[in-house]
């Protein structure tokens, strides 16, 4: 048993609890505790990529129980892909953070950490009620975030985020105590030979609790009819949080992906390939109502939470076409399009701060103070959005669309990626004219000057992660390749979690 | 006493369902508190209802309960009930800011 499979999801924990500790007024003591964190999480994440690059699914059994009996904490490929992801996204916005947000509360910094810590064991875990758990520590923790500082527009956004997903954990138990009654099995790769081996009479229940289980994770990951709780959280929240809860709809992908490729996949028996009717329409027209929103928002952050909104799409659109290429395309997609989201909160951030009373509103200014450094930066964050050649998202749509030849609906698939491509760059280029070329003519002044080149460092940061993505598509879409291949090979999973050692 | 397990499971849901759906925030986290009644003891009978019987072993049990409904009930009560209070205190927190308990935060005519 490697420690290395356990320590993602104790480092954050342990930093929370150190933290919650350290009653010490010093704010500056906090935070280099919580970036130390953060920083030995990427390390960690990075090492653990490493440790499976090969191939090999590490399994913990926590207490030395063995599955199906105890809970098991798996790390195969896909796993070390969404940690290595999560921790650099945490480390930009927490960068971010650092510059002010987390003053406006005293327990910023300990949420921060125990979302991470729901957040990397919602990716470890290899247990469905494990999952339910980890999913109430990261939603428990983000509803601290969400409403951290406070304000009238914060909470009402907050009241509809707790209640949706309060009901999502609901239906969730539901979900999975209608498989454990019906099969007797909450480890996934056990659930994964049970559900092959359901007898007839029990086919119907089964279908039903996997259909609810995807109705849960549309949920999380802002599907079509379960959307609409998106926008108004995230625009609503500190630019540090929203940059954060860029990887949250992730988690929600993420849960689809693993559930229905390994426990209701191709070898599922009489539940195979459950959601393939459901996933791909959804996903399109998710894709096409998120850039419809980004069109008509009247406010950058809005309009980014839009976009969010519309990248889940392309993500489940890339997943939905059931193929190996498919999944591969949409992974590569998914780190992009994550850390472009993130980039533009942050930078919807400061420029509402230098445009003073008006704010992020799409609505005539004063001019910027800076209006070169910032309108380049949203120039290039705009071109990652839009997916435009030369940087990651035009990659990541182009293999979605190759991938989506194989597939026999294949002109939808064309036909919406390239609207919403076209829509995002009219939403994104009204925005940026109107930031940027035209100002207020009867607002002499200038807007507040920016503080400095210290807070545009983590957009930067994101950025270049992206730039990075472009430069080394080659080796990380190979890797992307090599996850989608251990995806499509679910037996290796089972026989790694259920027959450690064993021969197969 | 399956029939007045699920009985009792259905209309803790329907009376919870239709109070979530409510416009003002008390009904709204009365309806979240049923509902999750309403899966714990869906949780529990996933184990099928046995009369007693020990769930761990002990030497003259002529049968075993399932102990891990128990187990997950135990989970899904602590955290239900730590997701209430805050979604309680939240609605207070709601009400003082924007000044009525709607859950929109408008007060509709």
């Amino acid at each position: 048993m490697n420690p290395l499979v356990i320590a993602p999801a104790l480092l954050p924990l342990l930093a929370a609890i150190l933290l919650l500790l350290l009653r010490h007024p010093n704010l500056r003591l906090r935070r280099w505790v919580s970036l130390v964190a953060v920083l030995g999480q990427v390390g960690l994440a990075l090492a653990l990529m490493a440790a499976v690059s090969a191939g090999d699914i590490l399994v913990y059994a926590l207490g030395h129980w063995p599955a199906p009996f105890g809970i098991v904490l798996v790390a195969d490929r896909l796993t070390a892909w969404m940690l290595v992801i999560t921790s650099l996204l945490a480390l930009f916005a927490l960068l971010y953070a650092i510059r002010g947000d987390d003053a406006t509360g005293r327990h910023f910094h300990i949420l921060f950490q125990l979302q991470l810590f729901g957040l990397n064991g919602a990716f470890l875990t290899g247990d469905l009620f494990n999952l339910f758990v980890f999913f109430e520590i990261l939603l428990l923790a983000s509803y601290g975030l969400l409403l951290h500082g406070g304000g009238r527009e914060r909470t009402r956004a907050g009241l509809h985020f707790v209640v949706i997903n309060l009901l999502g954990s609901t239906l969730f138990l539901f979900a999975v105590g209608t498989l454990y009654g019906v099969l007797g099995a909450l480890n996934m790769a056990d659930l994964a030979v049970k559900v092959a081996a359901t007898p007839a009479e029990n086919v119907a229940l089964v279908r039903a609790a996997g259909l609810l289980l995807f109705g849960v994770f549309a949920l999380k990951a802002a599907l079509l009819p379960f959307y609409l709780w998106l926008p108004a959280a995230y625009t609503h929240t500190s630019a540090a949080v929203a940059a954060l809860f860029a990887i949250m709809t992730k988690v929600g992908a993420y849960s689809i992906l693993r559930v229905y490729t390994l426990i209701f996949g191709a070898n599922a028996g009489p539940a195979a390939d459950l959601i393939e009717p459901w996933l791909l329409p959804l996903a399109l027209a998710t894709l096409i109502i998120g850039m419809l929103g980004a069109v008509a928002s009247t406010g950058l952050r809005q309009q980014t939470a839009y976009l969010v909104v519309a990248s889940v799409g392309s993500l489940l659109a890339a997943f939905g076409l059931t193929s190996s290429a498919g999944i591969a395309a949409g992974l590569y997609y998914l780190p992009h399009t994550t850390f472009a989201a993130a980039a533009l909160f942050l930078l919807a951030d400061v420029i509402a701060r230098q445009r003073d009373s008006v704010g992020d509103r799409l609505a005539l200014g004063p001019a910027l103070a800076d209006s070169r450094r910032l309108g380049g930066l949203f120039l290039i964050t705009a071109v990652a959005v839009a997916g435009l050649p030369p940087l990651s998202g035009f990659l990541g749509k182009f293999l979605t669309l190759r991938a989506a030849l194989a597939h026999p609906q294949w002109p939808w698939v064309m036909g919406a990626v390239l609207t919403a491509g076209l829509l995002s760059l009219i939403a994104l280029a009204r925005t940026g004219s109107l930031l940027f070329y035209r100002a207020d003519p009867n607002l002499e002044v200038p807007g507040t000057p920016s503080n400095g080149i210290g807070e545009l460092v983590p957009i930067i940061g994101l950025l270049l992660l992206g730039l990075g993505l472009t430069v080394g598509a080659g080796p990380l879409f190979d890797q992307a390749r090599a996850i989608a291949e251990q995806m499509w090979q679910p037996q290796l999973y089972i026989q790694a979690v259920l027959n450690p050692g064993g021969s197969p | 006493m399956e029939f007045l397990i699920a009985l009792i499971i259905g209309v803790l849901t329907a009376s919870g369902v239709y109070l979530v759906l409510r416009a003002r925030t008390f009904p709204v986290v009365l309806g979240l508190t049923f509902l999750s009644y309403a899966v714990n003891l869906f949780l529990f009978a996933m184990g099928r209802l046995t009369l007693g019987q020990p769930p761990v072993i002990a030497p003259n049990a002529s049968g075993y309960t399932d102990p891990v409904p128990q187990a997950l009930v135990l989970t899904a009560i602590v955290i239900g009930f730590a997701m209430t209070a805050f979604a309680l205190v939240l609605a207070l927190k709601a009400r003082a800011e924007l000044g009525n308990d709607h859950v929109d935060g408008e007060n509709a005519p």
